[in-house]
């Protein structure tokens, strides 16, 4: 048994269980919160904060998606303050990262009118996309450190532990262990990491060489070439 | 896969392996004496022996920054690229270095040498501070080339200036006071007292005290004590915050390298508080110096008893170990740091659930930084009424200021909270270098904010600070005379915080970045229009939307240097396209 929570959110009142996040609380009223990191099956991070909401009584803002609910709170979804950070955080994130294929985030650039020239001297994450297996590429030039990939590689699904970070910071990245191309690392081509990328980073290498205009024979080709060379090259040992 | 290193490395890994995924900065560490970075081989012996991904050893080997997954030279030179050494000529030592080694090394005189800008060393007292393969050198910038880079420097000595001698009172003798002189100047008679009270008994003086920590969160210790004692759970844990890396502070380092034993009675206290029978201590991976005095300390309380089983014949018993961090100022953040003690890379948790409940391995915690527990044994000894008596109503005790930049006297003050700052700068401080005008003073470090003349009349306490918009944090008073450019202290601050974000949430990850932009191209081509609101939009979604303190005070010299000087990000021209 759990007790049930009674509190506010934009000026309505909301019985939830206890336990209960500050987006499902919402969501249960009709009341829709922004996400991108936040995932379904993967464990929450709090990382992209644009799930944030005024709290009344807190010094920051709050992540809706991690925070849970408490009996009384006051919650605001939408002040100049929240609308301010979001749209500050998706004219950063605009400007560092490749979202063209990312339509929730594309949606909400034009839901928040952020500016797509706001920061114009931003220096790009560059990196070179990585076509190193028969499966899929990984084009990290699109990543936005959701961690996704990480997560349902190691304990949200799949217990592999092929991919971790590089780096910390701006430079972080995701990448295998002393950057092996990953044919040489545990990854067991499961394709629960591609399934979950918000951003085409990560994508299905037939739907890529799809996209640069080769025809399904040729893909077929060049795949099968490819698999065969893997196999016949022995594994390297870690 | 014979090589004699790695099978040295083997017979050390099989000593860590029950310890577990926690061995891992230990094993990193080890490592890289033997080998001088970490080679791959030797990654993955260390992932099989304590049982952890390979992807995650590396996840943490390319976190901190003084790790090297390639071959980086015999001899690493690490030089302070902060303000106050920059302004004390970092930037023209290194650059000279920086021509003196091709020519050294072609003159077959040494092995390789790698020079690395490094944030503050926490030397700032003498600046332009060096570390040469860890060892700090004093007056570098006289000091010629050949004698830097043969170790034949000296030890630097730290200043240290006091109204009360709490805290200080075995420092600055050249050398750590050791077992023998700490307990004939008292020692270990507050852990003896403390053995003899209830836990709760303890707690309460403390609580009675009024004693808040340190570290730069200014929360009152005894209540955190209280918490974790009263915590469901076991074990619980104590542990020592000595990550010491907010630009401008440097007396967590002067209280280890003086007067370890002070350092270790407090957690004794605090430990027999709250239950725990286990501690560890966090030291900055630039400390080794000071890590190895601690360890020393350690060794000689263990020897005699204070740490160990059934301590002093009590029914108490406390094993500490120490770790060295490996370069990331984010890791003295609490739970960044319980992430790095526990072998993972040093990103801070979301919060709550907070350490008194979830804290080291999951386990009720305190976590106090160096100088806070330093302050326990005497609370112990004297009891509370007297601690109280030092200092103000609301900030009792002694405080240490550490006082740096253009000041005539750079080094610690140990004071009586509740002075003015007109007090600690000039009639202790000898005031500002060669009679200049004070420009601004930084108040605590790269997150701090910008006092100027008309608050030197503000008295130094929490309270006082508060009312004007200071914030007290790690006693940071970093003094900038009215030659220096404040966009140039900005523009490193921003360099600072650029580097050392963790990267975990967005608002930080990409905002201090997006900041040192910005604040580079004002110094390369002036100020244009929209500079100011993009760098106040930043800075705001820092502070508000960030997970942990790094974001949230990222912002904090730039919104106040704005707010002190409104024409600072005045444009100059016309944003070109
Ligand atoms: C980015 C960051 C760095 C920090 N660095 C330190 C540090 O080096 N030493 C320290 O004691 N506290 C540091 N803190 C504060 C700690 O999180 C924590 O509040 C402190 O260790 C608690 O000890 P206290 O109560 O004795 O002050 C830091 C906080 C942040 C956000
Ligand atoms: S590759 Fe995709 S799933 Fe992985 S962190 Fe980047 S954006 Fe997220
Ligand atoms: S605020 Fe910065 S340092 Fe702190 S969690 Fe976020 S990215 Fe990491
Ligand atoms: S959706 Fe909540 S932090 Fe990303
Ligand atoms: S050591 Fe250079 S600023 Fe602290």
């Amino acid at each position: 048994m759990t007790d049930d929570i009674t509190l506010t959110i934009d000026e309505r009142p909301v019985t939830v269980p206890e336990g209960t996040t500050i987006l499902q609380a919402a969501k249960s009223v009709g009341i829709n919160i922004p996400t991108i990191c936040y995932h379904e099956f993967c464990t929450s991070n709090g990382l992209c904060r644009i799930c944030v909401v005024e709290v009344e009584g807190s010094r920051t803002l709050v992540p809706a998606c991690v925070a849970k609910v408490s009996q009384d709170m006051v919650v605001r979804t939408r002040t100049p303050r929240v609308v301010n950070a979001r749209r500050t955080i998706l004219e950063m994130l605009n400007a560092s990262v490749d979202l063209s294929e990312d339509e929730n985030i594309q949606d909400l650039m034009h839901e928040y009118a952020a500016d797509e020239a706001r920061f114009p001297l931003a220096e790009p994450r560059q990196h070179a996309i990585l076509d190193d297996n028969p499966m899929y590429i990984r084009d990290y030039a699109k990543c936005i450190l959701c961690w996704r990939c990480v997560q349902v590689c190691a304990d949200d699904a799949q217990y592999t532990y092929a991919i971790n970070f590089s780096g910390r910071g701006y430079h972080t990245s995701i990448s295998t262990y002393y950057d092996l191309p990953l044919t040489e690392t545990t990854c067991v081509f499961c394709g629960q990491c591609v399934g979950v990328c918000p951003t085409g980073a990560l994508k299905p290498k037939r739907e890529w060489l799809m996209e640069l205009g080769y025809t399904p024979d040729q893909i077929m080709q060049m795949t099968r070439t490819e698999r065969k060379s893997r196999m016949r090259r022995p594994q390297a040992s870690a | 896969m014979d090589d004699p290193k790695l099978m040295d490395l083997q017979t050390k890994l099989d000593e860590f392996a029950p310890t577990g995924r926690s061995a891992l900065l230990p094993a990193l560490h080890h490592t890289q004496k033997l080998f001088g970075y970490i080679p791959q081989a030797a990654a993955s012996r260390i992932a099989a022996s304590l049982h952890i991904p390979l992807a995650n050893v590396h996840g943490v080997i390319d976190f901190y920054t003084l790790f090297y997954r390639q071959p980086v030279a015999e001899t690493v030179i690490h030089v302070c690229n902060d303000p106050v050494c920059a302004f004390a000529g970092s930037d023209s030592l290194f650059k000279n270095f920086y021509r003196e080694v091709p020519h050294q090394a072609a003159s077959g005189g040494l092995e390789t040498i790698a020079l690395e800008r490094s944030p503050c060393l926490g030397l700032c007292e003498h600046a332009p501070a060096l570390l040469v393969q860890g060892m700090a050198t004093a007056g570098a910038a006289g000091q010629s080339w050949q004698d830097i880079i043969t170790g034949n420097f000296g030890r630097p000595h730290t200043q240290i200036t006091r109204e009360v001698d709490i805290l200080t009172s075995n420092c600055g003798k050249g050398a750590p006071t050791w077992l023998a002189a700490y307990e004939a100047s008292g020692g270990y008679q507050a852990f003896r007292k403390a053995l003899g009270m209830s836990p709760a008994e303890v707690i309460s003086q403390v609580k009675a005290s009024g004693l808040v920590g340190r570290g730069g969160a200014a929360f009152p210790t005894g209540v955190k004590w209280e918490g974790a004692a009263n915590a469901p759970g076991s074990p619980k844990y104590v542990v020592c915050n000595a990550d010491e890396a907010e630009p401008g502070t440097f007396k967590d380092r002067v209280m280890m390298e003086s007067d370890p034993h002070r350092i270790l009675e407090g957690m004794l206290i605090a430990a027999y508080a709250i239950g725990a029978n286990k501690g560890y201590m966090y030291i900055r991976g630039e400390y080794i110096h000071q890590f190895e005095v601690m360890a020393q300390a350690r060794q000689e309380a263990m020897t005699v008893g204070y740490i160990g089983e059934r301590v002093l014949g009590s029914d108490f018993s406390f094993d500490l170990e120490l770790r060295l961090g490996a370069g990331a100022y984010v890791c003295g953040e609490e739970t960044a740091l319980f992430e790095s003690i526990e072998g993972k890379r040093g990103l801070p948790r979301i919060k709550p659930p907070f350490p008194i409940t979830h804290g080291l391995f999951g386990k009720p915690t305190v976590i106090n930084n160096v100088e806070t527990l330093a302050n326990v044994p005497y609370i112990l000894s004297n009891g509370a009424e007297a601690y109280r008596k030092i200092g103000t109503e609301r900030s009792p005790g002694p405080k240490l200021f550490c006082l740096s930049g253009d000041v005539e006297k750079p080094g610690l003050y140990e004071v009586p909270f509740g002075v003015t700052f007109r007090h600690v700068l000039y009639d202790l401080a000898g005031g500002v270098r060669g009679g200049r005008k004070m420009q601004a003073t930084l108040f605590g470090g790269a997150a701090g904010a910008f006092a100027t003349e008309k608050d030197l009349d503000v008295r130094l306490s929490f309270e006082d600070l508060k009312a004007a918009g200071l914030p007290l944090g790690s006693g940071v008073i970093m003094v900038f005379d009215d030659s220096r450019d404040l966009k140039q202290i900005l523009l490193r601050l921003a360099r600072f915080f650029a580097e050392e974000s963790c990267g975990k949430c967005f608002p930080c990850q990409i905002g201090t970045q997006r900041q040192l932009e910005i604040l580079q191209n004002i110094a390369s081509y002036g100020t244009s229009a929209g500079d100011r609101e993009q760098l106040e939009d930043v800075a705001r979604t820092m502070t508000d939307a960030s997970i942990c303190g790094l974001g949230q005070t990222a912002g904090s010299a730039v919104m106040s240097a704005i707010q002190q000087w409104q024409d600072l990000f005045k444009p100059a021209r016309e944003r070109k396209e």
